[in-house]
């Protein structure tokens, strides 16, 4: 009576067990979705800051794009957007450039006083100013003034926030989000990282499970699986330390922190997942297929790749596929040795910038709820979508296997 | 019922750890040697302090998590507004300057440079040292992450808010830039004053469009001909000034200010 209520009550801690973890998982994918949702619905200049011009200025609208070229000096004349020929006078409303305008004693006599004035001077500089582009406080413009124009505040865009090719979160007033060269970086990384593990993966597997003795498996397997458990942060340290010079010294490079110093790092950190997943599966070929195909007389190795490896097949790309995830998903590492520029990736030999790399190092500025932030959140859920379909396609690979099993 | 629990306990634990400073990973080590100093020097006082960044701490100050943010770059008008509509100010308070340093590879040929060449540099319109008296070399420029208030400082001072290269390359921190530096022969970077050792080069800098040539040390920083330094602040609501003022008074007394010099930054 007594058994049967315990073992009733563990059955039920099992299930809450199951309930609780699914609904973690569950609701942490909710709120990634959720913080980032807003981003295409945020404005593309800094929130309480609005573009203002002079009233002259035929202008309504500039793109988040022109506005950064405009405040890096590479667009100088308004003739250049518009028809409009004034050269461009720059402002942002921090306190500090209106010094460059005005003396002190034109603003007033104490600090207050100044503090006071600023914002009725900002307005009377842009209304007199002709080439003006200013970027000033929104809540100094509520009423209608003149000779001021206030531009048209567009929407983050989604189509330059999936294909743009700049990644310049924090440039003031007009940050870019274009997340192309980061997704690219990821997907190249991952690609060199698959490219070096694969052939050396399913190498160890087969001598592994096929051709080592005992005695050698019996130290080896436990040595692989260690290497899975060393951090990932030792890795990244050891290659800063070690593998970067190397790179850079051996092929001449201008700098070692490259995509392929990443790749070869992911490479080995991958390895121990896929020669583990590819040597089960080499391992559960069964008996009689081995001992039938010897006895037809095919040698040893001409049965491992006629008939051990087509049998294991499913199983070893599962094995590649889960490596590949583990490499996407790799931040610390990535953070380290990828040298971090957010450049659209043409050469393996130069630094690129992946996904898990950005979040992790941008994360603790980005103010909270802004559009930089949500920008971040964004950038999570496209990773966890890549990282979604590598397991979806292990599933249904590995699935394949079983049903050939029966 | 469980909402009364939880402020009472909430409560309790406030008055127990007394404070806590979160924020810039630059202020982390003095603020964590004040802390130490000052529960020392007041048994009974618990100070508590933890990094993340400057957005980090002053996040937490807006949700109300954090007593003071410890911030190494000014707050953003944004980031004021919010707490204002929580129903407090922010009160600032500086507490220690930190100088940047420039550094290069220490085999470059290359000791003085303009503020207008460094803009060059690390806006990508110069990339060769040839270009700035040095060897023919590509220049590799080294920022910090855009989470570290020293990325914004030095694009603000050094590069008149205009922004990086796209493609610079970024290091998490200033261990690793001081890593990257030393084993690139084309490099150049930013890092606080207190990072400064022999594997890199300083560079002197120039804001006179090279009349003059300031080398970065303690002595040119405090005496104000080093051009590139900035404030350490602390923030805080003014709610809680009675709760954070004696903490901040010793780290503003002779004794917390010898800390401050100790760990290689500069006295108020």
């Amino acid at each position: 009576m007594i058994r049967r209520f315990i073992e009733k009550s563990v059955e039920k801690i099992f299930a809450a067990c199951g309930m609780i973890t699914t609904i973690t998982i569950l609701l942490i994918i909710i709120f990634l979705f959720k913080e980032g949702f807003g981003l295409f619905n945020s404005p593309e200049v800094e929130k309480g800051y609005a573009l203002c011009v002079n009233a002259a200025n035929p202008i309504d609208y500039i793109s988040s794009p022109d506005v950064k070229k405009i405040y890096n000096s590479v667009i100088t004349n308004w003739s250049e957007l518009t028809e409009y020929d004034e050269k461009i006078v720059l402002f942002r409303d921090d306190n500090k450039d209106i010094f460059d305008f005005y003396k002190e004693e034109e603003l007033g006599d104490s600090f207050e006083e100044i503090e006071a004035n600023i914002p009725k001077k900002v307005l009377e500089l842009i209304a007199n100013t002709p080439g003006m582009l200013a970027f000033v406080h929104e809540e100094n413009l509520q009423k209608n003034i003149e000779g001021v124009k206030v531009l048209d505040k567009g929407m983050v865009n989604p189509n330059d926030f999936f294909f743009g090719r700049e990644w310049i979160p924090t440039s003031t007033p007009a940050p870019q989000f274009g997340i192309l060269p980061l997704i690219l970086g990821t997907l190249w990384v991952s690609l060199v990282a698959i490219l070096i593990a694969t052939p050396l993966g399913i190498g160890v597997a087969i001598y592994l499970s096929e051709l080592a003795q005992s005695k050698v498996r019996d130290i080896l397997k436990p040595a692989i699986e260690l290497l899975a458990g060393i951090p990932s942060v030792v890795y990244g340290f050891f290659g800063l330390v070690v593998l970067v010079p190397m790179v850079q010294k051996t092929l001449g490079l201008p700098v070692g922190e490259t995509a392929f110093t990443a790749s070869v790092i992911l490479a080995i950190m991958a390895l121990p997942t896929i020669i583990t997943v590819a040597e089960d599966a080499i391992r559960s070929a069964p008996r009689s297929m081995r001992e039938a195909s010897l006895a037809l007389g095919a040698t040893h190795w001409q049965t491992i790749y006629k008939v051990v490896i087509p049998y294991a097949a499913s199983g070893i790309s599962a094995a590649v596929v889960l490596g590949i995830g583990r490499a996407i998903g790799e931040t610390m590492v990535a953070l380290m040795v990828t040298g971090n520029a957010a450049v659209i990736p043409t050469t393996l030999f130069a630094p690129v910038r992946t996904i898990p790399a950005t979040i992790a190092a941008e994360l603790g500025e980005a103010p909270g709820g802004g559009v930089h932030y949500q920008a971040l959140f964004v950038l999570g859920c496209v990773l966890f979508l890549i990282t979604l379909v590598i397991s979806i396609t292990a599933e249904l690979i590995s699935k394949r296997q079983h049903n050939k099993g029966l | 019922m469980k909402k009364i629990l939880l402020t009472t306990i909430l409560s309790v634990a406030s008055i127990l750890t007394a404070q806590t400073i979160t924020g810039s990973d630059t202020v982390l080590p003095l603020s964590q040697q004040e802390a130490e100093a000052y529960m020392k020097a007041n048994k009974g006082a618990k100070v508590t302090v933890t990094g993340g960044g400057s957005g980090v701490g002053i996040s937490a100050l807006i949700d109300g998590t954090t007593d003071i943010a410890q911030s190494s770059r000014k707050i953003k008008f944004d980031e004021k507004k919010k707490v204002q509509d929580k129903g407090s100010t922010v009160k600032e308070v500086i507490i220690a300057f930190d100088a940047l340093a420039v550094v290069v590879n220490p085999k470059n040929k290359v000791t003085n440079l303009t503020r207008e060449q460094l803009e060059g540099i690390f806006t990508g319109k110069i990339t060769n040292w040839k270009e700035v008296g040095g060897d023919d070399l590509k220049i590799v420029a080294y920022s910090r992450e855009t989470s570290s208030g020293t990325y914004e400082f030095f694009k603000e001072e050094v590069l008149k808010k205009k922004d990086y290269m796209a493609g610079i390359q970024s290091m998490p921190a200033t261990g690793t830039i001081v890593q990257s530096i030393s084993q690139t022969p084309g490099a150049i970077g930013y890092i606080g004053l207190a990072y400064l050792d022999k594997k890199v080069k300083a560079i002197h800098v120039s804001y006179d469009e090279g009349k003059t040539f300031v080398e970065p040390s303690v002595k040119t920083a405090k005496d104000e001909t080093y051009p590139i330094v900035r404030p350490l602040i602390y923030y805080y609501a003014d709610k809680s000034e009675s709760i954070v003022k004696p903490f901040i008074d010793y780290v503003l007394s002779p004794a917390g200010q010898k800390i401050v010099s100790d760990i290689g930054f500069i006295t108020k």
